[in-house]
């Protein structure tokens, strides 16, 4: 744009008035810069840095309970003599307290992309420099480093506490890994499907419904499922009942590949074989949400 | 103090389009899992009352009191489009019983009829679970709404303010601390269904009578409140 204006002005005489506009000719920061920024000012909005105070009170409170509820977890396995090892495993903590993290990706996924929706920001940011593309990676990667962030920070916690306690230390290294990779999982599925449901509605209190429907409903009705399905002794059907619903769909990867104690009735985990089923949901639900995303900002308020 | 019109407009706004999407799911996937558990496991008191307790009261009336309750109202404080509203001349504590009545219309046909044919699926009335619990989902209907229309006039952020209280507050201090229960619109209208439901196969941790005194107290007290503070609503800007 700027350059064609610039070419323009070397025929001077041709000019009735010059009002003296200048063309820019600072350095341009370019595409990977605004996709940078539109990351870094996403994962801070979704804690409510940058944003009023207001809308810093929920994330935080979110976060300080995951890490309080670790705390109080380390305190006690040290406090108790003869502890060898933590009263939970690293990949327990967030099936735990799921409906924390549930909340959070509910509050957050519609702030970061039903306001621009709204109100019609969304044109703006294709004035810059950047592609749907750019726009949907930035706010998926923000979205998977804030999940990530509110979900690691308390597994660090556990295993800084549980080196402190003189716990073994290559057990717990190792249970940790397996904990961190489970949380990225976790955050990567969590974060597509939130960041789905909040774009296809530019009302902020529907999109934090509609998450939340997908994310909580689904686990209500999966666990219902499966508790009745055990109890009426088909215990085969328990583990495949886990494919229909996010949080089970974690558990049983950890269940199968990561060493972790499955959270369904019975401890009735899939085994190696179920849980590559449950890896491909896994990537295909991923997959899915970003396609489902790029589809979505292909022709959106413009 | 109801008003037709205002009523029209509120139906429109729950109702309209895309937003009556999830007030759809939620019933229908109570009806699929009733009937998925019907053929799976057969007629069974302990189960039906299992699903309508665990799933359908305890999941599905609040987050259905949630959408439609703050959806009553919420949306048009939120994009400011109440201001025309409040300008006619109709009292504020009637627009605040109107859009109640209206939620808890929608809260009761899209969580107490699904409940009852769930029920009936279920075990066909065995013991009178399905039309307990049917009792159960409409009480609760009225005070979710009641409530729910209240955080709606309250705060921007009705709708996160509802689901903590319905899932942090009901389902996991509840399961956790046992006195969370008394103060929870869930256990209060369990205490109805008890009284109906025959065989103990429903319990709630509160006594009637206290139940329904706090049931009609909450009710009232979030209805007159909440037209309280509509007429002294300040419209402020998005954050």
């Amino acid at each position: 744009m700027s350059t064609e204006t610039g070419a323009a002005t070397g025929s001077e005489t041709s000019r009735i008035h010059n009002i003296g506009y200048r063309a820019y000719d600072g350095p341009r920061l370019g595409r990977a810069y605004a996709r940078r920024s539109l990351y870094s000012q996403s994962l801070r909005g979704s804690f409510g840095l940058g944003r009023s105070t207001k809308s810093k009170v929920l994330p935080m409170l979110l976060l300080g309970v995951m890490c309080l509820v670790a705390a109080v977890i380390v305190a006690l396995a040290i406090a108790t003599p003869n502890t060898t090892q933590l009263p939970i495993k690293y990949t327990s903590f967030a099936i735990y307290l799921q409906a924390v993290i549930g909340l959070f990706i509910a509050a957050q996924a519609p702030q970061s992309v039903s306001r621009d929706l709204r109100f019609k920001s969304i044109p703006l940011y294709f004035s810059r420099p950047i592609e749907r593309g750019d726009y949907v990676l930035a706010k998926f990667a923000a979205m998977v480093s804030a999940l990530f962030v509110i979900t690691a920070a308390p597994l660090v916690i556990l295993y800084v506490g549980a080196l402190l306690g003189k716990f073994d230390f290559a057990d717990q290294t190792k249970w940790f890994a397996q904990g961190m990779v489970s949380v990225a999982l976790l955050s990567v599925l969590f974060a597509g499907l939130g960041l789905v449901m909040a774009a296809l509605t530019p009302r902020r209190g529907f999109g934090v419904a509609a998450v939340i429907a997908v994310l909580t409903i689904t686990y209500g009705a999966v666990s219902t499922i499966q508790g009745i399905a055990w109890t009426t002794g088909s215990t085969g059907a328990v583990p495949w009942l886990g494919l229909f619903s996010p949080i089970t769909l974690v558990d049983g990867v950890q269940t199968a590949f990561l060493g972790a104690d499955s959270a369904f009735p019975g401890g009735e985990g899939p085994g190696a074989g179920a849980g590559v089923v449950y890896l491909i949901v896994v990537l295909a639900l991923v997959a899915g949400s970003y396609a489902v995303l790029m589809r979505r900002y292909r022709r959106v308020g413009l | 103090m109801y008003d037709p019109t205002v009523a029209r407009l509120t139906y429109r706004a729950l109702l309209g389009r895309r937003r009556a999407a999830i007030l759809f799911v939620l019933p229908a996937l109570l009806i699929v899992i009733a009937v998925a558990v019907r053929m799976f496991a057969g007629a069974d008191d302990q189960v039906a009352s299992d699903v309508l307790g665990g799933f359908a009261i305890a999941t599905m009336v609040p987050l259905i009191g949630v959408i439609a309750g703050t959806g009553a109202i919420g949306p048009e404080i939120d994009d400011g489009s109440i201001v025309y509203l409040l300008a006619k001349p109709v009292k504020r504590p009637r627009i605040i019983f109107t859009k109640l009545v209206v939620a808890i219309a929608v809260t009761m046909v899209f969580s107490a009829v699904p409940t009852l044919i769930a029920g009936l699926i279920l075990n066909g009335n065995g013991q009178q679970i399905a039309v307990a619990y049917t009792i159960a989902a409409l009480v609760a209907s009225i005070a979710y709404s009641a409530l729910f229309l209240l955080l709606g006039t309250v705060s921007r952020h009705a709708v996160v303010l509802g689901l903590v209280y319905a899932l942090v507050w009901e389902a996991l201090f509840g399961s956790l601390v046992p006195g969370a229960r008394t103060l929870s619109v869930q256990q209060w209208s369990l205490a109805l269904a008890e009284k109906v439901g025959g065989g103990g196969a429903i319990t709630s941790d509160v006594g009637l009578p206290v139940a329904t005194v706090l049931l009609v107290a909450v009710t009232v007290v979030a209805t007159w409140y909440a037209g309280q503070k509509l007429r002294t609503l300040k419209l402020a800007g998005e954050e």
